[in-house]
Formats: C-alpha cells, sequence, structure tokens
C-alpha cells in the first residue's frame, strides 16, 4: 500500500523555488569536504615512508602495548625517617591535648596525630568545666591544610624574610614612640595570661600602648552588665544542669550565646530520671537551635521580648513595667513567671538581647531567685571586647592620633559595619601589621602581612573560666614560614625566650602554684586550687562602659518600638563568625534548622512571606529555590539576598546569619551568601530593616526536603513528661504488631521472623543508642564522622541533586499541627479520600508544617539492622553481615547497581557518582596534597561509582579489639566508640557492647524509652532510639 | 680449601711470631679485645676511641708513659683524669668528653694479653689467589654438556643422512630391477576429513575457546600479583647477613611490627646503632657475586644517607633519605595489621615472607592474594592460650560446640569488614 504522504524535513522545503532545497538534492555537503587541499601536499605525502597500512600497524601497536604495560604494578617508595622520634612509629595514633582559642570558639580539645599529622579533634575528658567541641572546632584541623593559607611574612603583597618585617617593625614602633603617636593592639580576645603578661611589658617597653580586644560578634552589651554590678568584666557563668525551669528570652544558649558550650549541661537535665527532667520555655523571634528544643517556645519580635522580658522581672523581682503585648504573649509570661517563682532556686533566666538593661535584669532575676545554676564566680572570660572602645579607636585613627596598629585575629574590613571607616583610618596609620594566616579583606589593607600559623602549630594558653585554665601546644611542626603575634611580641621587647618557655615561666609564677608543668600540658587543662587572678589588659576606659539605668526594667520596656520589620542577626552552627568561611566541611554542613548548605538566607514566616509575594518552591528534581529580597537597614543595602520561608518565624520579624559573603583570602566555591555584617550597625543583632521583594529566585542546596512527619508517629515516637510517669510503656512506646494466624503478634517476637537469627551471643554485639531527649542537633557528629571516615564534599551544584555524601545526618522535623501529637491524631482520624477528614487534602496539609511548630531532631545513620534488606538484594555480595553486628560494605567488591540504596528503608546509603578525591571539577580539599594531610590512613577513600555508608566506624572497634588481644586483657566498657559517640558531649550518643551484661548501652537496651526506627519494617537495627519525652 | 689452609697457616704464623715478641699471649688478648673494647676501638682506625695499635709502645716513646699508667687508665680513666694527669686529660678533651667505660675486672694478665694483641705487626693484606681450579671445574661441567649434546646431534644427524641413502639406493635398485613400487590407495587426508566433520570442527572450536579462556584468566588473574618481586634497592641492603649470618631478630629492626599494622622500615640510626662501629665487612662475608668491597661500598652509601663522617666519626647533619622500593604492597582497601599477626597469633616473620635469612636480594615470597589470606584464616586456629582477651570468649565457644580449638574463619575472619573498610 502506496501513501501519498508527503514528510517534510525543514520549512524551507515548502517554498517553491528554494535554491538551498534544490542545491541540497544534487549535493549533501553543500561546503566541500577540504580532502583536496589535504592531499594536494603531494610532496609531503609521497616523501613520508608512512604508508596507511603502516599507520595503522603503529597505532595498533602502541594501544596494545600501552594497555600491556599498563598491567604492570607501579613502583612504590618508601622513605623511612633518618633519625626516627621515639614517639612516632608509624601506624599507631598519638593523642595531644590542647586548646582552641581563635577569638569566638574556645574549647580544649584531643588532637589525634598520625606519623606527625593532626588528623582529628576529639573531646578532652579531662575538660569537664567546659563544653565539648562543637561542629566549627571539629571542623578546625581542616583549616591547618588550608591551600589558601599565607605561607610567608609579606610587604605590600610581596614576600619577606621574618627578620626584615621584625627590623622594620621595631624601627617604625621607635618612630611612633619618637612622634607621641599612640600604638593599638587591636586583637582577638585571647583570655590568655601569659599573652597578658607579654603585653604588659610591650606597654611598658613603647610607652603609648593601647589594647583593644575586639570580639566580631560582640557580648558587650552583657560584659558592660556585669561588670556595672560585679565590677569584673567578664560573662556569668551558667550550669544547665542544674536548673529545673530554664528561661530563654532571645537567647541561642545551645548554639554560640555568649560563647557557647552550654548545651552538655543543659542536655544532662533533658534525660527524665526519677520522672524529672528540666523545663524549658523559650522566648525568640528566629526558630533557634535552643527554640527547637523548647519544650514551650513563643514566637515574638524583639521589642516585644524586651517587654515581656521586663515584665518577667517584675513579677519576679517586683515593681511594675509599662507597655503592652499581644494577649497570648503576656498569658505566656505570666504563666512563665510562676513557673520560675515556683522553681525558685531551681529555675534561670537568660537573655540574648544586645541591651544592657536586658543584660542587668537577667542578672537580677538570677540573683534574685538565688539560681542554682547562675555562677558569678567562674565567670566566663572568652568574650572580651568593649564596642565602645573599638569605636573610638576607629575615631582615633581617623583622627589621626594612631601612629601603628597591629592586629592579630582579627578582620576588621569584613565584620565591621562600618568597615570603610575603619580602612580610611588605617590609611592615616604609619605602620599596619596584620597577624593573619589569610589573605583576606584586613589583610589587603594592611601594610604587612605577618603569617599567622594555625592552634595546632601554636603555643598559648587559655584561662576559660575563673581559675580554669587550658594550654595549647603545637601537635605538628609549621607548615610554613610562621609566627605567632606572641612570639613577634617577645621579639619586639627584645625577649630572646621562647614562647613556650615564656608561658612556662609565668605559669610557674602564677598559675601552677607548686603543680607541675608537664602535667597540665599533658591534661591540657589545670583548676587552679587557690585564687589566682589574671589581670587583663585590653584597654576599656571607664566612661566607655556603658551603666545601665537605675530602674533597668522600665528603661528596657520603654525602649521597645516596634516601627517596621525586625532583623535578627545570629550565628549559624556551621560557619559562627565566618572566620572558617573556606572549609569545605561547614560549607557543606547542612544547617540544623534549616537543612540548607552553602548559604546564609533570610528567614520569613509564612504570613510576611505570602505578604510580600516571597515563595520557596521546588523544581522538576525537588531542589529548593527561593524569592530574593533587598535588605534596607538604615543608609546600608544588602541586595538579592535569597529568602527562605521559616516556620516558627515570628510575624514582623526577619532573620539573617552573620558569617557568610567572604570575599578575600579563600576559594571561589567558598565564596557563599552575603555579608551580614554590613547590617550589624552598632553591634546590636537587632535591627530595623525594609524587606522589598527583588527579581529572580535563588538556587538553594537544601538536604531536607520533606519538613514534616506526615502523621507517622513511630519515626520519632514522642510523649510527655506526664503520660511517660504516669501510664505504662505500651501507652507511649507500643511495639508494632503484624498478624499471625489472625492473633496479634509483636513484630520484634522470632515467630513472625521471615530469616534465622544469627548467634550473637558470643564474642562482641555492638549497638549505638541515640536519645532523642538529649540530642540537641548540634551537629558535631556529622563533622565528626566527615573527619573520621574520609566522607567527601560534594559542592553546592551536586548536594541540590540530592547527592550529599553524610553517612550521619540529622534528620529535623516540623509539626503540622501545633504538636506532633495532633499529627498522628488527624492522620488517625482521616476517613475516605475526600471530605472533611478525607486523606488526599489531609496529606497534604500534613505537608505544611504549623507557623509556630514543635520541633525534633533525629539522627540518623546505617542502622545496621541485623535482617538488613540492603543484603539480600546486593548482586555481588558486597555488603555483608557480620557478626557484631555490623552491616560491612567492601568497596572494592561494590560494582555500583545501588539496588542496596534503592531497598534500604532508612535512605543511608549514598552512592559515589563522582571521583571526589583528586578531581578538579571537586576543587575541595580533597583535591590538594595539603588537604589530603586530613585524611584518615584507616580508611580507604572511596572511588568513583561505589556505595558507602556508616560502618559503625568498624576501624575504631577493630583497633579496640585488635589492642586488647595484643595486650592480652578484657575490654572495659567505654572503650568502643565510634566517632559520633565520642564526640557527642552531650550524651546523646551511647556506643557500646551488648554481650557485656554490665554496659550502659547494654541497660539502654531494656529502657522503657528504647525503639527502633521503622521498627515495623522487621529490619532488627543494631541502632535504637530513646522516645522523647517533652515536659509539657 | 686452598684459601682456608692459607689463611690459617697465616694466622698461625703470626700467633707463633707475635706470642714470642711479646710478654702475653695474644690470642687471647684478641678475644679479650673483642669482648671488651671492640665497641669503641679498632687496632688501625679511629673510632668512639683512638686506634690501639702498638698503643703501649707509642705512648712510652711519645708521652713517656709505661704500662702501669694504662692498668690504671683501663681500669679507672675518670679517677686518672681527676686526679689531673696531663695526658688522661688531654685524650679526655680531644675525644669531647666522653670518658671511657672503667674495666676494673680485668686482671693484669688479661691487659697483658690485650695489650700484646694491640702490638701485633699488621698483617698485610695477602692478595687471595684465585681459585682458579673451582671455577675449570664447574666450567668443565658445563662443557662436557654441551659436548655431548653437539656428539648426539651430530649421530642423530649422520643417522638420518644414512637412512636418506639408504632409501634412495633401495629405490634405485628396484628401478633398475623394474620392480613397481605399489602407489597406496588415495584415501581423503585426516586433515580434510576433519574439516568436513562438523562435530568435530564444532567440538574443537568449544574446547579452543574454553582453553583460552582458561589461559586468559589465569593471565588476568596474576595481574597486579607480584610474587617473586625482587627490585633493585638504593643501597644493596643484604638479608642474608644481617638476619642469617649475625642472626639479628627480625623485629630488632622491624620493630612496629610489636605494636603496630606497619612492620615498619627502619629508620637509619637503627642501621647506626650498629654501623657506626661496622664500616666494613669481614673478609669471610663476601661471595663470589658480591666481594668486599662491594659491601663496603654499600656501608658507604648508607653513611652518605645518614650524614656520618666515618674519618671524623661524627654525624654532618647533612643527611639524604633513602627511597627504598616498596617490595610488600596491599591495595589501599584491604587493612593488615603486622602486630596481631606476630604478637596475637605468634606467626613467624618467615610463615609470610620466606626464607628472609637466605635471601641476598629481598623478594616477595608470598602472592599476598585473598585467596591467600583467607586459607591460612581458614587452616590456622587461633590461639587462646595465655590471652586473657580470649579468656571468657572461648569458655563461651567451647561449652557452646564441645570443640577445643577454633579456626580464624570461624571466629569472624572471613567476614568482608574485618579487613575492608
Amino acid at each position: 500500500m502506496s501513501s501519498n504522504k508527503k514528510y517534510w524535513t525543514s520549512v524551507e522545503e515548502l517554498k517553491e523555488d528554494s535554491s538551498i532545497v534544490e542545491a541540497l538534492k544534487q549535493n549533501e555537503f553543500v561546503n566541500e569536504i577540504p580532502t583536496d587541499e589535504f592531499l594536494s601536499d603531494k610532496d609531503t605525502l609521497e616523501e613520508s615512508s608512512t604508508t596507511r597500512r603502516d599507520f595503522l600497524k603503529y597505532v595498533g601497536f602502541s594501544t596494545a602495548a600501552a594497555s600491556l604495560a599498563a598491567c604492570e604494578g607501579p613502583v612504590i617508595k618508601s622513605i623511612p625517617y633518618v633519625v626516627q622520634p621515639d614517639t612516632i612509629i608509624p601506624g599507631v595514633a598519638n593523642y595531644y591535648a590542647t586548646t582552641i582559642a581563635n577569638g569566638f570558639d574556645f574549647a580544649s580539645v584531643l588532637v589525634k596525630t598520625r606519623e606527625g599529622r593532626p588528623i582529628k579533634i576529639e573531646n578532652n575528658a579531662l575538660a569537664t568545666a567546659f563544653g565539648g567541641a562543637n561542629a566549627r572546632v571539629n571542623a578546625s584541623v581542616l583549616d591547618l591544610y588550608d591551600s589558601t593559607r599565607v605561607q610567608a611574612p609579606k610587604k605590600d603583597g610581596v614576600d619577606i624574610s621574618w627578620s626584615t618585617l621584625n627590623a622594620d617593625v621595631v624601627k617604625s614602633l621607635n618612630e611612633t614612640k619618637a612622634d607621641g603617636k599612640q600604638i593599638i593592639l587591636f586583637t582577638q580576645t585571647f583570655a590568655s595570661p601569659s599573652t597578658s603578661k607579654l603585653i604588659a611589658e610591650f606597654k611598658a617597653k613603647y610607652g603609648n600602648v593601647s589594647h583593644v580586644s575586639y570580639d566580631a560578634v560582640s557580648e558587650s552589651k552583657a560584659l558592660d552588665a556585669f561588670q556595672a554590678k560585679y565590677k569584673e568584666r567578664a560573662l556569668a557563668n551558667y550550669d544547665f544542669s542544674k536548673a529545673e525551669t530554664i528561661v530563654s528570652v532571645g537567647a541561642d544558649f545551645l548554639g554560640d550565646w555568649q560563647g557557647g558550650g552550654f548545651d552538655s549541661g543543659y542536655s544532662k537535665g533533658r534525660i527524665p530520671t526519677n520522672g524529672k527532667m528540666s523545663r524549658h520555655i523559650q522566648f525568640e523571634s528566629n526558630m533557634s537551635l535552643s527554640g527547637a528544643n523548647a519544650d514551650k517556645r513563643i514566637p515574638l519580635t524583639p521589642s516585644q521580648q524586651k517587654i515581656a522580658l521586663a515584665k518577667l522581672h517584675s513579677y519576679v523581682v517586683g515593681g511594675s513595667v509599662s507597655g503592652t503585648l499581644p494577649a497570648h504573649i503576656e498569658k505566656a509570661v505570666s504563666a512563665t513567671a510562676l513557673e520560675l517563682n515556683k522553681a525558685g532556686r531551681n529555675g534561670v533566666v537568660v537573655t540574648g538581647l544586645q541591651d544592657i538593661n536586658a543584660q542587668t535584669i537577667v542578672l537580677e532575676i538570677n540573683e534574685q531567685l538565688n539560681s542554682k545554676a547562675f555562677d558569678t564566680k567562674n565567670v566566663i572570660k572568652t568574650r572580651q571586647g568593649s564596642d565602645a572602645t573599638v569605636q573610638s579607636f576607629i575615631n582615633d585613627m581617623k583622627a589621626g592620633k594612631v601612629g601603628a596598629v597591629i592586629m592579630s585575629g582579627v578582620n576588621p574590613m569584613y565584620t565591621l559595619p562600618n568597615a570603610l571607616d575603619f580602612a580610611a583610618g588605617l590609611k592615616k596609620v604609619k605602620l599596619s601589621v596584620d597577624f593573619t594566616s589569610k589573605d583576606d579583606e584586613t589583610a589587603a589593607v594592611s601594610q604587612y602581612i605577618a603569617a599567622a600559623p594555625h592552634y595546632l602549630e601554636s603555643w598559648g594558653d587559655v584561662e576559660i573560666k575563673r581559675g580554669h585554665f587550658a594550654l595549647m601546644q603545637p601537635t605538628i611542626r609549621p607548615l610554613f614560614d610562621t609566627k605567632q603575634f606572641q612570639e613577634s611580641l617577645l621579639k619586639w621587647t627584645s625577649n630572646d625566650v621562647t614562647l613556650n618557655d615564656y608561658i612556662k615561666t609565668t605559669w610557674k609564677e602564677t598559675i601552677l602554684n607548686g603543680s607541675s608543668f608537664n602535667q597540665a600540658l599533658h591534661d591540657g587543662v589545670f583548676v587552679a586550687k587557690s585564687n589566682v587572678f589574671v589581670e587583663e589588659t585590653s584597654t576599656i576606659e571607664d566612661a566607655s562602659i556603658e551603666t545601665p539605668s537605675t530602674n533597668a526594667a522600665s528603661t528596657l520596656a520603654s525602649s521597645a518600638n516596634s516601627k517596621g520589620i525586625e532583623l535578627t542577626l545570629y550565628t549559624k552552627t556551621g560557619m559562627g563568625d565566618g572566620q572558617q568561611a573556606n572549609n569545605p566541611w561547614l560549607q557543606e554542613f547542612p544547617d540544623p534548622i534549616s537543612r540548607a548548605s552553602w548559604d546564609n538566607y533570610v528567614t520569613v514566616s509564612k504570613a510576611d512571606a505570602s505578604e510580600w509575594a516571597l515563595v520557596n518552591d521546588h523544581d522538576a528534581t525537588g531542589a529548593l529555590n527561593g524569592s530574593y529580597v533587598d535588605l534596607k537597614v538604615g543608609n546600608k543595602t544588602l541586595n538579592n539576598v535569597p529568602v527562605i520561608i521559616q516556620p516558627g518565624q515570628a510575624k514582623g520579624t526577619v532573620g539573617l546569619s552573620l558569617g557568610y559573603g567572604r570575599t578575600a583570602g579563600l576559594k571561589d566555591e567558598m565564596k557563599t551568601g552575603v555579608n551580614a555584617y554590613e547590617l550589624y550597625a552598632d553591634f546590636n543583632t537587632v535591627q530595623t530593616v525594609t524587606v522589598t521583594k527583588a527579581s529572580g529566585m535563588h538556587e538553594f542546596a537544601c538536604l531536607q526536603l520533606q519538613n514534616t512527619l506526615m502523621g507517622r508517629g513511630d519515626i520519632i515516637k514522642e510523649t510527655t513528661l506526664e503520660v511517660f510517669n504516669t501510664k505504662d510503656k505500651k501507652h507511649w512506646n507500643a511495639v508494632p504488631v503484624v498478624s499471625l494466624n489472625h492473633q496479634e503478634v509483636e513484630v520484634t517476637s522470632p515467630e513472625v521472623d521471615l530469616w534465622d537469627e544469627f548467634d550473637r551471643s558470643i564474642g562482641h554485639h555492638f549497638n549505638l543508642s541515640i536519645d532523642l531527649n538529649a540530642c540537641t542537633g548540634c551537629g558535631a557528629c556529622v563533622i565528626a564522622c566527615h573527619a573520621e571516615n574520609n566522607v567527601p564534599v560534594v559542592g553546592k551544584e551536586e548536594i541540590r541533586r540530592s547527592r550529599d555524601m553524610h553517612w550521619l545526618r540529622i534528620d529535623r522535623y516540623y509539626s503540622s499541627e501545633e504538636t506532633f501529637a495532633e499529627d498522628d491524631a488527624k492522620k488517625e482520624g482521616f476517613t475516605g479520600l475526600f471530605g472533611e477528614n478525607g486523606s488526599l487534602g489531609g496529606f497534604g496539609e500534613l505537608e505544611d508544617p504549623s507557623v509556630n511548630p514543635q520541633v525534633a531532631f533525629q539522627p540518623v545513620m546505617c542502622q545496621h539492622c541485623n535482617h538488613a534488606p540492603c543484603e539480600t538484594v546486593c548482586p555481588v555480595a558486597a555488603t555483608a553481615h557480620g557478626k557484631q553486628g555490623q552491616n560491612h560494605m567492601a568497596y572494592n567488591r561494590c560494582v555500583g547497581t545501588r539496588y542496596c540504596a534503592n531497598n534500604c528503608p532508612y535512605k543511608v546509603r549514598r552512592f559515589n557518582w563522582f571521583l571526589y578525591a583528586g578531581n578538579d571539577e571537586f576543587d575541595y580539599h580533597l583535591n590538594d596534597d595539603l588537604g589530603r594531610m586530613v585524611v584518615n590512613p584507616d580508611v580507604t577513600v572511596r572511588s568513583r561509582g561505589v556505595m558507602e555508608k556508616c560502618s559503625m566506624c568498624i576501624q575504631k572497634t577493630q583497633k579496640t579489639i585488635l589492642d586488647a588481644k595484643r595486650d592480652g586483657r578484657e575490654i572495659k566498657d567505654g572503650e568502643f566508640q565510634t566517632a559520633c559517640s565520642a564526640a557527642c558531649s552531650n550524651g546523646a550518643m551511647l556506643f557500646g557492647d551488648i554481650n557485656d551484661k554490665e554496659s550502659k548501652v547494654a541497660k539502654l537496651t531494656e529502657d522503657d524509652r528504647m525503639y527502633h526506627l521503622l521498627e515495623s519494617v522487621g529490619t532488627k537495627p543494631n541502632v535504637m532510639y530513646h522516645t522523647k519525652v517533652r515536659n509539657i | 680449601m686452598s684459601l682456608n689452609f692459607f689463611r690459617l697457616s697465616l694466622m698461625f704464623l703470626l700467633v707463633f711470631s707475635t706470642s714470642l715478641s711479646a710478654q702475653g699471649d695474644a690470642a687471647a688478648g684478641k678475644s679479650l679485645f673483642n669482648a671488651n673494647c671492640a665497641a669503641c676501638h679498632k687496632l688501625d682506625k679511629k673510632m668512639t676511641g683512638p686506634a690501639l695499635r702498638n698503643v703501649e709502645a707509642r705512648l712510652a716513646e711519645t708521652e713517656g708513659l709505661d704500662r702501669e699508667w694504662l692498668y690504671k687508665w683501663i681500669r679507672n680513666s675518670a679517677g686518672l683524669i681527676k686526679s689531673g694527669d696531663a695526658y688522661a686529660n688531654k685524650i679526655y678533651k680531644e675525644y669531647n668528653g666522653v670518658a671511657m667505660t672503667a674495666y676494673p675486672q680485668l686482671s693484669n694478665t688479661d691487659l697483658d694479653n690485650i695489650l700484646a694483641y694491640t702490638a701485633e705487626v699488621k698483617a698485610t693484606p695477602v692478595p687471595v689467589p684465585v681459585p682458579v681450579g673451582a671455577q675449570s671445574v664447574s666450567n668443565g661441567g658445563d662443557f662436557n654438556n654441551s659436548l655431548i649434546l653437539g656428539a648426539l646431534a651430530l649421530l642423530f644427524g649422520l643417522l638420518a643422512v644414512a637412512l636418506v641413502v639408504v632409501n634412495k639406493t633401495l629405490r634405485r635398485f628396484a628401478n633398475e630391477k623394474g620392480l613397481e613400487i605399489k602407489e597406496e590407495v588415495k584415501r581423503p587426508s585426516l586433515w580434510k576429513a576433519f574439516a568436513q566433520n562438523q562435530f568435530l570442527i564444532i567440538l574443537t572450536v568449544i574446547f579452543l575457546l574454553l582453553s583460552s579462556a582458561y589461559f586468559v584468566y589465569g593471565y588476568l588473574s596474576q595481574i597486579g600479583v607480584n610474587q617473586g618481586y625482587e627490585p633493585v634497592q638504593p643501597i644493596h641492603y643484604s638479608h642474608r647477613i644481617h638476619a642469617g649470618d649475625n642472626g639479628i631478630d627480625c623485629k630488632y629492626c622491624h620493630s612496629s611490627a610489636r605494636v603496630s599494622k606497619h612492620s615498619g622500615i627502619p629508620s637509619l640510626n637503627i642501621c647506626m646503632n650498629c654501623h657506626k662501629s661496622i664500616s666494613e665487612v669481614a673478609e669471610t662475608t663476601a661471595t663470589p657475586e658480591y666481594s668486599k668491597e662491594f659491601y663496603d661500598g654499600e656501608i658507604k652509601k648508607l653513611y652518605e644517607a645518614v650524614g656520618w663522617d666515618d674519618a671524623e666519626q661524627k654525624y654532618t647533619g647533612d643527611t639524604k633519605p633513602v627511597k627504598w622500593v616498596r617490595i610488600h604492597n596491599l591495595p589501599d582497601f584491604a587493612y593488615f595489621n603486622h602486630s596481631q599477626h606476630v604478637v596475637v597469633g605468634g606467626i613467624e616473620c618467615q610463615t609470610c615472607h620466606g626464607p628472609v635469612e637466605e635471601m641476598e636480594i629481598m623478594s616477595q615470597h608470598s602472592p599476598l592474594t585473598m585467596g591467600w589470606c583467607i586459607n591460612c584464616h581458614r587452616e590456622t586456629n587461633v590461639k587462646v592460650k595465655d590471652n586473657n582477651y580470649y579468656t571468657k570468649i572461648h569458655e563461651q565457644l567451647k561449652k557452646k560446640y564441645g570443640v577445643e580449638n577454633f579456626t580464624i574463619a570461624q571466629m569472624g575472619g572471613l567476614e568482608c569488614g574485618k579487613c575492608h573498610y
């Protein structure tokens, strides 16, 4: 059958007399192929003795030869030491106690070194007075191997030697002294006894010297308030483990509030013991980590916070304040006051408002309560900066009164809101030296860049809390030609002793009081027995200290004026003040609340977002997009700031994190986000802002796209303290049942088991316990896991494609109704598809988080199922079960079918879509020799095309076993650790051997709160969770 | 034989002659010298202490010191220095204030013997007579073999020629007699018959395919298996001399094998523990393949690498780390721990590394394949005795399975994750 249809291949053919169509009919290639041109070069062709056949032979031979040669193994060279240090044994790790003190994070840590390379930061168990290492401290080891570090001192961008720099500086300092101009030491907070002494000596030598301490994120108001009340410039110490009622007004005390480190104390009080746990009430505008953990959270604007705090003061201390609050907040405040008064000594109040009156009020309330958690003796010394002093220093510079500025550990050109003033002032200064490890924004405007070492290459000491000292010691020789600020001070004061000798002498004279220095160095921490008072050197003129008004509460209440939208600036768990911006681990670290990585953004409430027509939507792959806004504070404008609609954000407020938007001293990939410091006017985290929508959509790299539990209460089991105390376990933590012969049988019972059980009764059987009550979501475990297991960084684009590699994720869920319990009830109440209680519409509703939701965190890693669904589907048996309860993954056996990831109910398997190490497309630490020094030699660096997942740190459990076998001893409880359980200073993660019946973890398996994730699937995981109990 | 005899007679002669000339017994002196003095002194070379050849005569000549002084010095040099003796202090200063160990236990006779030994005339190195006989014998063996082979080949060649000639002659006879040589009935050749039989062809093809697959598989599976790998090292280090002849324990140098996953390539300071005083090998160490000069040259290489000035007996600080070629290479994804095998398992190094003490050049003895590992884990029992780690586990296992011994495989030693993570 013939067809008369004619098929047109192009529009051109429709034209009657198209020359092109005609030409194409005749000739397929319109342009002549230049064969003639090639062939016409007859001479060359004939001259050549290679015929076509020969040529093919050569090609064939060389290909074959090359592939044969490739079968030869490479020659590997090994270079032993010439003289091996007796502390280093290849293959055996050494641990050193040291202290991080970078001006923002202060923590006493243990550093694991292998063959002389620091590769991991761990908690120092002896440092009980300080909080554990947070995510940033855990990641700080990678900063040591940062390829963008300054490698030698520079003058105007040209490398010079230290002797030149020292000679120049001393000459200049003497000239400045002769001129009678000021010499300013503009530094981070050191809180270091020996540095204080050194600076005093420096002052004595050069006369007109002022030391200005500067904290990028200021706590000046709290310091002023404490100083006015207690005559000492420090911060009050809080031990939340001693508090039964915790009230926070705008203080993210589980985050970086007043230096951070309060979370481990908090978590202790959160675990219900003997029917009791602490109650936490949070008043705040942004959804913070603290708010997410609170039992009761009241969203309100910062100005409302002021009134609320003032009222709380009046309820507890007395007096009356004016100011009105919306009825529900009013009610909450009075209820809170009632609880506080009832708690008495067991109550505590904290605030994050950058207002001296607010800070004073809090001190007064706590004093009135005589709070057990409130400590004015062991005060915190890690913040010293004074806003007014910093401001007057800048003014002095601009006025030409300053002759020399020596900076250390600060980056004012990035962190100052009035950076341009600073730059203008610095131009008038004859000598500017910047001790920095990065060619950063400030280094660019300084004459001399004094290359500073990383803290793991430095000597130092810190008094973190009064009487609680910590030592910093080098764990590796300086990688580059660097000198510490303190070493240079020694040089400039013509002191020939080395810095460690200097510190040793200082300690012997003032701190140790006869105790051994070596012991203190070994421990990393030292608690002074007698009262040791270390003089602070930072110059703070008394006049510049703000004093609270006599009636702080009413002044505070009347200062609350809510005009327009209020912006609250905060620091992110991952980025802090921004000095670690070139750290790919931290860039890829998902924010615990928003779960977005590689960005900062404006958090906006849902109501405001719809009012301003701001949207968050998902593209076809599910990736999150968000609108842009322009933010205007005073005369400063930040353009194109992306928006995330944040459940729990108080209406009329927006939030934006500091620490992003760096422009200098980091790789292009790390130049993420916007610099919120520009809006940080007067060092106040609360600003009035104008928000205008901008065009375009921002592409986020968000790791969690499903935000609610959809009423699936068996994922995060929850109950209230009352139910927990009064009802039987089966009411609030029932094991799911299945039907067997029309009888309901628990899924955990062997009768309904499809599988034969392994015999695990002999030897070790590992279990990891995760207590949802103690977990604050801080994410230290996530970074610790990265460092321990060589988890690659994949970059923003790949995260957007949901190809994140985190072995351990902390899921954050919002409730869709007011509480998760109501979600469950709503889901249970669905009848039919349509109608009022129809599931079709109902599930859609359940996807939307509430305006002020309950929040729950759940760390999820491979659950190491005893009946693992992944194992049965692997066609090559690359993933198999061990007798010790670990689900093994043999990378070299994996062929990358990804069936296992498909079949995993917990979605914890990660596929290497690319080779992430030594690949220019992924220019992170694994792409340069320096960055690769952080790699853990006991763990394989995975290649492209293989699946990977949490191994339950099998390299660590094996090491413990092997060591015990070698020493011929039994293993004690607590010896087995995973990276995450060791990093968790909150006691939320506990790891151990359940065959050791005396172990803590074995006892936890019997706990009433214990449940397994998705128990109904019958996978019998070796990771257990503990039901979250809320004190409502 | 002749060489040894020669040496023996030379020594005899020397001993005999010196014992006559000195008061002590030089032979006894030599053994005393080697036991007490040789760590710091040599006869003809400055080491930690001065060279001692003719020390007594020298002292008497230059310093006017007698044997009594030497007795004092050797028995208590520190005391002599303290007493303010001029020459004692001079020597003390010359050797950087390192005092000589005191030997109060040596009697006068002992010291006389030692001094007699030091007073011996230096034996002039006698050119080693080339053992011509031995060489010719071995060559002769080769020669004989080829001669026999050649003769045989010639014989067979002659036979073949004879056969052809006989055949030709017979044909000629037949021709001349007019005899018809019967042509055989032309049958299809075997080859053609084979080619026509499809069944056989298919069978052959299958056979060829299978056998080639077998060989290809065999070839592929040995890729990366470097058994017998024997690379040339930057310094010719002989395990035969160290571990074999001198009987040094493996773990003296590879000490981290006891505590670490790595056995460790010894750092050069370990070499210098001994080689500070051993700057040359003994005559007897040399082999036909490697001469004494060769070995001495290799020690020189060590000195250069570690920055040791042998003449001045001090470190120059100018080091050149040695780039050894690594012989045993496990892939990165396989975890192996030496200390577990050496200490916990109590396995001899030779079990995996072969007769290292006989290896002049170190080579890879075992295939280091996974099959090889696993075989051993299947066959070897866990050493549970006297190890408290196993006490409880072993009791439980015994009770449960009623067996005394358990192989590593039975204890979970075949699980992937035990070696791959």
